[in-house]
């Protein structure tokens, strides 16, 4: 790392460089775009994980975190700021980093700094007519800045973008659509788009030219609502995300507080912990599973993907007392001790399991229809996950060694022995194959430790108000759909300053465009139902 | 006061929690009088509306998933006949606001309640649907659905669990088949 | 065999002695049609009834039972509701040819149910080309899911009205040409002659390899035709929410939604007259205490019997099978199934001549 500190400061020599969890890089906006480029290009950065943006109070600042494809632990911080709050604007790196783009459309949205040269400046999560940025520290959240509007209005076909020229800013406005496409809107309300998605998709007959994502629709403001809690509060909201990983998300959130706070795990806390965060995850890719050939209309497969969940559903609900979000870890630990049933449940659950994924293939994996349907079709490249930051199953799909789980172990994960699933064709066929493996991965995990549960506590003793110490702290933890962040900045205080949670969700959906083009409307169901991707995820 | 003629096959009338406010509803419906035969032919129409519910796909995010679960193997209510869920409004009876509603999908809400066809009714599913819920100080999300909708029925829980929704509907059910049809719109006009 | 001829000569005797003419027909005609119509209804309601509970038994659940017992009521309950559902009227539609559509689609299933022998002696219209017409009448519907999908002026409507159009007029071909084999082994395209002639063994056994391929094919362009999973394409729910009929409510879309079981209904008996004998029981020639037994068996429940049969193996491939997409569908149907059937044709041209049939 010596190496790469020389690096930058040859290239940016007012760089303020500090070892932290990661390495910390401070720049000017103006030197942003040479680091960054320099990082990319030349330091084979390509992972653009997190792009948070932060009201510092007297300045808006952009937290880049960057990890390599090569070896997803290695990671570096980038952070910039500007000063002026009235016109807030800093330079995109949205043409290094395709992930970039909906990120900074985001910080837009949260904070109204405004990207130059981004190609598509619109609100991501919020309307158009929104007043004022919500996660800036003046904003007044009072309802009626904003009222309820119950009103349809059409949705805007143009798009903006900010081109700098000469010394100012120059505001460009381009149509989304061409003038002859047939558009056709799918969602918000859809039975496919799982969730509240909206797709506006440009046809030409059957053949998808171009799609236009709009997320929002369930936009809970959770970052904010995080703000004004304490760290135990706010460890809620991470099950109501992605609810399918309700587990992992949680687990996540704790380890970041724990580290930062220096409280020890129990050692019987991180085996349960990691045996039920492996639980959910063949839970969730069950789900997955069910979604995807509910999608691709066979009901009876659905059935059964959904019968052998409520199987894991039964053991969660017998130990943390929730069905679907389960409320079961807490800062420290569990909350409760296994139920004594438990360990005898999991084991009779994995031989059931087992069956099941055998009958899965014979019901559908080995099906003509659905073999045409899926081999070769929405093809995701490498550099295409790379460049969007596409993690998780899709993206190991496509060959990228990116399971977090072997790449950065946490929880009990250093002690067991599993395969990482990796397939190079990246298409839905490989996506839907990969959840099925790792779903034999997860059990034999869970066949590993279940016998081992060691003795002890289940949860550590913690103060009843717990205060980071001021400081940035960064945990990322493998989710059912991919990498999963947690990012808090603290400033001393029990609430976070600013809290951000990294959405696997988001980058599947950025790629959707990409890799539909040119595909049947048919096929876009079937690469929405591959990705597998959660809305609520996204919107946060 | 047990109200005679509602009955839901295998569970007792005092089964049910709020019979009270189900007595009243009934008593101010039937505050005139009811005709024998209009009486008799609601009381078909209704059989057929009430064991026929068929809900909108709707749902925008975890009580979702226990909306699936309700329709998979284990919980099927298919039994009860609400299993044709319709994906267009315009066939679709029952609307179940699965899930929290924001700014930005209320209209989207709202607009898909009209675009179904009378009757319709409403459940609101969870927390979120009935007041925000855990969400509920934020700064873009609605206080509950009844702000803008009707809600016939409401099912607690953060989510729900597919037997909570199941009664739920049951209790749906209820209220369905104490309503009046026939010649609802003259007496209406008489009254007034 | 009884033979129910006899049943309705009497009626038609009785009716024309004691009647002028116009009056006797009149009043046959006046009846015949309640009972296609009341016949349609019910079959259409036991049909519904029937998938619900045989999907839930494929996918491990109940199904209805709580109307009546085993839920037996629970379409009928569903048809009450239809029936008093609001429509409702749509701005920017066209509203003529809108609500003509779903009687177009109900019309022209009711004309082929018309033509269908239930038994011996209970057949409403017995033309001289009876496939033909029931083939003409049944490829009617069409014009209504594509005058559905073009009125409602919706985008949903419009693919899945435009992916119906593509789908049933080639698949039309393929069921057209399955069953031209067989009006080649029979010499008729009379049902009444057609049944008559499977008295020894049945088309099916009778037109040994080529009658096979033929039935098979019908099978799959009839499951094809009657839109149904995995060839649901123009309602493909989780694509076009539910295509060409996304903007119908209450009766209209009831319609639709008869139509479709009976379509169904109708493509199963014409496959089991013509490959299966209809109402004709099961023979082996020489054994004729066998075909004595079967002979007691009545020719309703004969042809009962093959249609729910064949309904089966249609419900089972529906719950079983993903969706095609739209250009698997075409390959399908023009690079394998149309050239296999004009070969088979052929080659049943040529074991007619040749007299290679049992």
């Amino acid at each position: 790392m010596e190496n790469i500190k020389e690096l930058i400061l040859a290239k940016v020599s007012d760089a303020v460089i500090e070892d932290k969890q990661y390495l910390t890089v401070t720049v000017k906006p103006e030197d942003l775009r040479t680091l960054a480029k320099m990082l990319r290009y030349d330091e084979g950065f390509d992972y653009l994980i997190q792009l948070t943006g932060v009201d510092y109070g007297d300045s808006l600042g952009v937290v880049y975190l960057l990890a390599k494809s090569e070896d997803m632990a290695v990671c570096i911080v980038i952070k910039t700021a500007t000063a002026d709050k009235e016109n807030p604007t800093l330079p995109t790196v949205s043409d290094m980093w395709k992930a970039a783009n909906w990120n900074e459309r985001e910080v837009y949205d949260y904070f109204g700094v405004i990207f130059i040269n981004h190609p598509d400046m619109r609100h991501l999560f919020l309307t158009e007519r929104w007043k004022g940025y919500p996660l800036r520290k003046d904003y007044d959240a009072g309802r009626d800045v904003n009222p309820l509007d119950l009103k349809s209005y059409d949705m805007s076909d143009t798009t903006v973008s900010y081109v700098s020229e000469g010394d100012g800013i120059k505001k460009i406005e381009k149509n989304l659509f061409e003038e002859e496409d047939y558009v056709v809107n799918i969602g918000p309300q859809h039975p496919a788009t799982h969730g509240v998605l909206h797709f506006r998709t440009a046809l030409d007959g059957e053949i998808i030219k171009k799609i236009d994502a709009n997320c929002g629709y369930i936009h809970r403001g959770v970052e904010k609502l995080c703000e004004g809690l304490t760290y135990p509060q706010s460890l809620h909201f991470t099950d109501r995300l992605d609810y399918l990983c309700a587990h992992i998300y949680r687990h996540g959130l704790c380890m970041c507080v724990e580290k930062a706070a220096g409280i020890e795990v129990p050692e019987r806390a991180e085996v349960i912990r990691t045996i039920m965060d492996e639980l959910q995850r063949i839970d969730s890719h069950l789900i997955a599973w069910s979604c995807m050939c509910q999608d691709m209309s066979a009901l009876t497969a659905f059935i059964y993907g959904m019968r052998d969940r409520e199987k894991i559903l039964d053991i969660f609900e017998e130990t943390g007392g929730g069905r679907l979000i389960q409320n079961y870890n807490v800062i420290g630990g569990v909350m409760a001790d296994i139920h004594p049933n438990f360990v005898q449940r999991v084991k009779d659950f994995i031989p059931v399991m087992r069956k099941g994924l055998k009958e899965y293939h014979q019901l559908y994996t080995g099906n003509v229809i659905a073999r045409e349907r899926m081999i070769g079709v929405g093809v995701m490249s490498k550099e295409t996950a790379i460049a969007y930051g596409v993690t998780g199953p899709s993206a190991r799909a496509s060959g990228i060694h990116c399971d977090l789980r072997k790449m950065a172990p946490y929880a009990a994960y250093d002690k067991v022995e599993f395969k990482e699933i990796i397939r190079m064709e990246g298409d839905s066929m490989a996506r839907y194959m990969n959840r099925l493996d790792e779903i034999e991965e997860s059990l034999h995990i869970i066949e590993q430790l279940i016998d081992n549960i060691p003795e002890g506590d289940f949860c550590a003793k913690t103060k009843a108000i717990i205060k980071l110490p001021e400081g940035e702290y960064f945990q990322r933890v493998e989710g059912g759909r991919g990498e999963w962040g947690v990012y808090i900045l603290s400033k001393g205080d029990k609430t976070p300053y600013r809290m951000k949670f990294r959405s696997p969700c988001m980058t599947l959906v950025n790629a959707m465009d990409t890799i539909s083009r040119g595909g049947k409307i048919a096929d876009l169901i079937t690469i929405g139902g591959s990705m597998d991707y959660i809305i609520p995820d996204i919107d946060r | 006061m047990e109200v005679k003629d509602i009955k839901i096959k295998g569970i007792s009338y005092d089964e049910f929690k709020d019979n009270d406010s189900l007595e009243k509803y009934v008593e101010e419906l039937r505050a005139n009088g009811v005709g024998i035969i209009t009486g008799v032919l609601d009381d078909i129409i209704n059989w057929g509306r009430s064991n026929s519910l068929w809900p909108l796909t709707f749902a925008t995010s975890c009580c979702g998933i226990e909306f699936m679960a309700v329709g998979a193997a284990r919980y099927d209510f298919a039994r009860f006949g609400f299993e044709v869920t319709r994906n267009s409004p315009r066939q679709a009876d029952v609307i179940i606001v699965a899930g929290t509603i924001v700014d930005k999908m209320a209209p989207v809400l709202k607009r898909l309640y009209d675009q179904m066809a009378e009757p319709k009714y409403v459940i609101a599913m969870g927390s979120c649907a009935i007041s925000g819920g855990p969400f509920c100080n934020s700064y873009c999300v609605v206080n509950g659905v009844d702000e803008f909708l009707p809600v016939d029925v409401y099912v607690p829980g953060c989510p729900p669990k597919p037997e909570a929704l199941l009664y739920g509907m049951m209790q749906l059910q209820r209220k369905v088949k104490m309503e009046r049809f026939m010649f609802k719109d003259k007496e209406v006009k008489e009254n007034e | 065999m009884f033979d129910f001829s006899i049943w309705t000569n009497w009626i038609d005797q009785f009716l024309r002695t004691n009647l002028p003419e116009f009056w006797a027909l009149a009043i046959e005609f006046v009846v015949v049609g309640v009972i296609i119509l009341a016949l349609y209804c019910i079959i259409a309601l036991a049909l519904i009834y029937f998938e619900r509970k045989i999907c839930a038994f494929f996918q491990c659940r109940l199904g209805p039972n709580r109307v009546g017992p085993y839920g037996i009521f629970q379409s009928v309950a569903d048809m009450l509701k239809m029936l008093i559902k609001e429509i409702i009227p749509i701005n920017h539609t066209d509203k003529f040819l809108f609500y003509l559509a779903p009687f177009f689609v109900l019309i022209a299933s009711i004309l082929a149910f018309g033509a269908i022998p239930w038994g011996n002696g209970l057949q409403i219209l017995d033309f001289n080309i009876g496939i033909f017409y029931i083939l003409s009448v049944s490829s009617l519907g069409v014009i209504g899911i594509l005058l559905a999908g073009w009125a409602s002026n919706n985008k949903y409507s419009m693919i899945g009205a435009m992916r119906s159009g593509a789908q049933l007029i080639s698949y039309e071909l393929s069921a057209g040409l399955a069953l031209m084999t067989i009006v080649v082994l029979s010499g008729s395209m009379q049902l009444s002659t057609m049944i008559e002639g499977q008295k020894d063994c049945w088309y099916l056994f009778q037109g040994h390899i080529p009658a096979v391929i033929a039935f098979i094919i019908y099978l799959i362009a009839g499951h094809a035709e009657t839109n149904r999973g995995p060839f649901d394409l123009p309602e493909a729910e989780s694509e076009l929410a539910a295509g060409y009929h996304t903007e119908y409510s209450g009766l209209q879309f009831g319609f639709f939604y008869l139509a479709e079981y009976l379509n169904m209904f109708i493509i199963a008996s014409i496959a089991a007259t013509v490959f299966l004998g209809g109402w004709m029981p099961f023979h082996v020639t020489g054994l004729d205490g066998f075909n004595a037994v079967m002979d007691y068996i009545p020719s309703v429940i004969w042809f009962f019997g093959k249609v729910v049969f064949l309904m089966m193996l249609s419900l089972w491939v529906r719950w079983t099978f993903p969706r095609l997409r739209i250009d698997h569908l075409l390959d399908l149907e023009w690079k394998y199934l149309l050239p296999i059937n004009m070969v088979n044709l052929l080659v049943m041209v040529i074991v007619v001549i040749y007299g290679w049939y049992f």
